[in-house]
């Protein structure tokens, strides 16, 4: 019953980690430097998480930044999100098949 | 109710990404000699792509327990941060048994998300955008470790890069009219591009790479642009 064991201590392990802080921590934070630091994580992360992996996301790199290309100027433009993520799929799947004709 | 339904529509892009990451799950859990069931048990009670697919590989390889817990842990100590910045944010006067539900949807794309909300993030909100994530995850799953061949490869691949799309139409707006993220997101992507190509830390699994990325551009940000920027 490994896998049983397995299931659970992932699970346990992943849900400790977001509960305790959201639960438990009441306080507001004063601190200018920290508060702007937590501010700032998610752009950080989403940068991290983004960039380079986006590069060979769509499997070729031709097609991924076709993809890209698509995403970068229609979030310029400030389009909704799934506007910009299915512009971004469909310029992958042009691309990915151009290069295959080619 | 309304905040409940504009929470599930902005949910919508995600839920869209989390099918093709999850559905690639599927497939690694079903060639990886995994029931659906048990695939579909994992993704339902972790919600989290880098963790899974790595308690997966050690699954597989037969690895221990301890090291199971510990590169869970590792990888998803990122969720610490966000849980800690969510806290912050988030109505001072939701109860416990509503912070034990919102605990755990915080994903990487589920926070981000939330967190461009003006004001406090409600409750409803954020249980509205968790909904379809939630089971677009436990659903994509499901469909890739049933059916391998469910959508040809093309498809599949040019759906994978819809994730990425979506964080790039979050980061850029803010970017646009504010110096110190757009510092902050520059610096994020420069020090994790580093980190990928730099011979032994390439080695680092991506959750650490993730966290390492995180606090060098968001330490740098604070430094530079203390408080001020809290006028979203």
């Amino acid at each position: 019953m490994k896998i049983a064991a397995s299931i659970i201590i992932m699970g346990a392990v992943t849900y400790a980690i977001r509960l305790l802080p959201l639960t438990f921590f009441r306080r507001r934070i004063k601190n200018p430097y920290i508060k702007s630091f937590l501010n700032f994580v998610p752009f950080a992360v989403l940068g991290a998480m983004t960039f380079p992996d986006v590069f060979t996301s769509a499997g070729s790199v031709g097609a991924s930044l076709a993809g890209l290309a698509a995403a970068l100027v229609l979030s310029y433009m400030e389009k909704g999100l799934l506007t910009v993520s299915a512009a971004a799929c469909a310029a992958a799947f042009a691309a990915d098949l151009i290069i295959r004709v080619i | 109710m309304k905040e409940y339904l504009k929470g599930m529509y902005d949910g919508i892009p995600i839920c869209l990404g989390y099918v093709s990451v999850s559905f690639a799950f599927g497939l690694m859990c079903s060639s990886g000699g995994l029931s659906a069931l048990v695939s579909v048990i994992i993704s339902m009670t972790n919600l989290t792509s880098a963790g899974q697919f790595a308690g997966l590989d050690i699954i597989k390889s037969g690895g221990g327990l301890f090291e199971l817990a510990f590169a869970t842990f590792i990888i998803n100590l990122r969720y610490l941060l966000m849980s800690l910045s969510l806290s912050q944010r988030i109505d001072p006067k939701i109860s416990l048994p509503g912070r034990l539900i919102m605990s755990f949807g915080i994903t990487d794309e589920i926070f981000a998300l939330s967190m461009q909300q003006n004001g406090s993030i409600t409750f409803k909100y954020f249980v509205g955008l968790m909904t379809l994530p939630y089971i677009g995850w436990a659903g994509g799953t499901f469909l890739g470790s049933f059916a391998s061949s469910v959508l040809p490869e093309q498809v599949r691949l040019a759906l994978s890069i819809a994730i990425y799309a979506m964080f790039i139409a979050i980061i850029i707006p803010p970017s646009k009219k504010s110096r110190p993220v757009l510092f902050v997101v520059l610096t994020s992507i420069a020090v994790s591009i580093a980190l990928h190509v730099i011979p032994v830390l390439k080695q680092l699994s991506s959750g650490w790479l993730i966290i390492i990325s995180t606090f060098i551009a968001a330490s740098l940000g604070a430094y530079l642009y203390p408080e001020k920027e809290d006028e979203k």
